[in-house]
């Protein structure tokens, strides 16, 4: 029988706040232990919280990019169970009135015979709440050490529903999501110091069968590659399992990124039971129409929308344009570079290889880009016009990054300039030809790779500076002639 | 209204004797009887009410306050290491 996964995906997201959700504790990463702390966010008796108007403003932009109904009225909600993590003993969330209700994510996703195709996730909600402290185990063998730093901090949970069907989906919808949260700037979404985490749902059941099978939640996993490679596994295990005769239990497993296996963090036999009710300390919210107008009239344009834009006004291919705009910057800085003259696909192309491994090599972000973009259209352009051939293109960028100087500079300055001189290069051909009698005997052989050899040769004759299409052209026509 | 002492006191982490348990099962279910009156009234219509203040939109705003609660609480706390609470060890997550 053939199974189909079933996945849902809870996104955690960090919203960029300077201070904590209900107190005016700061939200600042690496403190040290516990001096982010006071009254309210220990949970001291008498203590209130008030809600950070920032922290809901950006709850509602996020809400608005995925294009959910945000709430007219809100509440907030506790979440009772017992974790050193939690001093109050409950966690301030949503339950019934979140601040966003239904919504969608259009992504962009390959299949498994790789052909790109659009794909509508829905979003069931996204609501707030407060963050829990962290647990130090490391190196204590008699306890465990709590700093209530993250405690408070506020959190969007963005909850799918469980439209994902396969592992690469999954994967392709935490990037779309990733991209727009960063493109609204409500968060910095860095998955290692935690402003970013992500739990998944995964079912399977036989295809064709409507009923969803029994579902497990898979925690621990710290980033979007692990995401895909736990889901693969667990879809594994249970069509396995199914296939054994067994049930599935519906329970939270973790992810061993060492043995690439999920493991039972044998919970309870008793389900949980939060016991939600309304947060009496805090009183309901009312959105008003404005509000809510105010804050979509400030929304960018959105990555999807750019890539669409992209296509249409430059001309790129579809993959690339999805490439491009998932990092906000990596996108401007291409419209950049084709505003400043470069030809659309050249841009495309280089940014995507030679700058991107540049910035990679050397370990730093596109906004930080020692070469501006306009400087890099610049190099683009003298490609484009045969003055420099791509192999010297490549050689020049890594000086620009160095120095500063501007690419036509360098070309000048080292004599770079691609040699188009038919005359000149037409002397290299013959030279090559008459020491090199075995490629050339090769090649009227019909061995199209003995070319390789004479090119080499002509190259090295030029140092490098000939144009290689012309040295192409002309070597075809000798050695037919 | 139907509940269960055990389950009751096991989610409030509490280890009921068994005379408390009668006890306690008694008062609860006079306080929960005492509530279930409220169902005789006709709510048809009526917003339910999740606060009782007549009051809404408080908020503050997104600005830095430093605290000192955390000197005095690791002072008073049970167990402490340095700028840390310590706790029995956890194994999973509730
Ligand atoms: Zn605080």
């Amino acid at each position: 029988m053939n199974y189909e996964p079933v996945i849902g995906l809870e996104v955690h997201v960090q919203l960029k706040t300077w201070s904590k959700l209900f107190c005016s504790c700061s939200t600042e990463f690496g403190a040290e232990g516990n001096s982010h702390t006071c009254p309210v966010c220990l949970g001291w008796p008498g203590s209130l919280p008030v809600l950070n108007e920032a922290a809901l403003k950006l709850g509602i932009r996020v809400g608005l990019a995925l294009n959910c109904k945000v709430a007219e009225r809100l509440k907030f909600d506790r979440k009772n169970y017992f974790y050193p993590d939690l001093p109050k003993a409950y966690q301030i969330s949503q339950f019934d009135m979140p601040v966003n209700g239904k919504g969608e994510l259009l992504i962009e996703t390959k299949t498994a015979d790789g052909k790109m195709i659009e794909r509508k996730i829905g979003i069931t909600r996204a609501h707030l709440e407060e963050d829990a402290g962290k647990l130090l185990h490391e190196g204590i063998t008699d306890g465990s050490l709590v700093d209530y730093n993250r405690g408070g901090i506020p959190l969007l949970e963005i909850v799918s529903e469980p439209d994902l069907r396969s592992p690469q989906e999954a994967y392709d919808y935490l990037t779309a999501l990733k991209a727009i949260l960063q493109y609204v700037e409500v968060s910095d979404c860095d998955m290692e110091k935690g402003s970013l985490r992500c739990d998944a749902n995964v079912s399977v059941r036989p295809v064709g069968q409507e009923k969803f099978g029994t579902k497990v939640e898979i925690k621990n996993l710290n980033s979007f590659k692990m995401v895909q490679k736990a889901i693969q596994y667990e879809i594994e295990r249970q069509t396995e399992a199914i296939e054994g005769g067994e049930t599935i239990v519906q329970e939270t497993r973790l992810w061993d990124d060492g043995k690439g296996t999920t493991f039972s963090m044998r919970s309870k036999e008793e389900a949980h039971d939060y016991r939600y009710f309304p947060e009496p300390d805090l009183v309901p919210f009312t959105l008003s129409l404005e509000l809510v107008k105010s804050i979509e009239a400030t929304l960018p344009e959105l990555p999807m929308a750019r890539a669409k834009r992209f296509i249409k006004e430059f001309g790129i291919p579809e993959y690339d344009a999805y490439v491009l705009v998932q990092e906000k910057k990596l996108a401007e800085y291409f419209e950049a570079c084709v505003r400043e003259g470069a030809g659309a696909k050249t841009a495309s192309n280089w940014i995507q290889t030679e700058l991107l491994a540049m910035l990679n090599a050397k370990n730093i972000a596109i906004e930080d880009c020692p070469v501006a973009s306009k400087e890099f259209a610049g190099l683009l352009k003298l490609v484009e016009a045969g003055t420099v051939s791509g192999k010297t293109a490549k050689d020049v960028l890594q000086e620009m990054a160095a120095t500063g100087k501007a690419a036509d500079v360098i070309v000048k300055e080292k004599g770079l300039t691609q040699v188009s001189d038919t005359g000149l290069i037409e002397k290299a051909v013959e030279k090559a030809i008459a020491a090199n009698p075995v490629a050339v005997a090769e090649f009227k052989a019909g061995k199209q790779k003995a070319l390789g050899a004479l090119v080499g040769a002509i190259m090295k004759e030029t140092q490098g500076k000939a144009n290689p299409k012309i040295v192409n052209e002309i070597l075809q026509k000798k050695l037919q002639g | 209204m139907e509940f269960k002492i055990e389950r009751v006191a096991e989610l409030a982490r509490l280890n009921l004797k068994s005379e408390e348990k009668q006890k306690l099962e008694k008062d609860l279910g006079a306080i929960l009887d005492y509530v279930k009156k409220l169902e005789a009234l006709d709510t048809k219509g009526v917003e339910p009410t999740s606060h009782v203040l007549n009051m809404e939109n408080v908020f503050r705003a997104d600005e830095v306050k430093p605290s000192d609660a955390a000197e005095k609480a690791l002072e008073h706390a049970p167990h402490a290491d340095g700028r840390f609470f310590k706790v029995p060890k956890i194994v999973h997550r509730d």
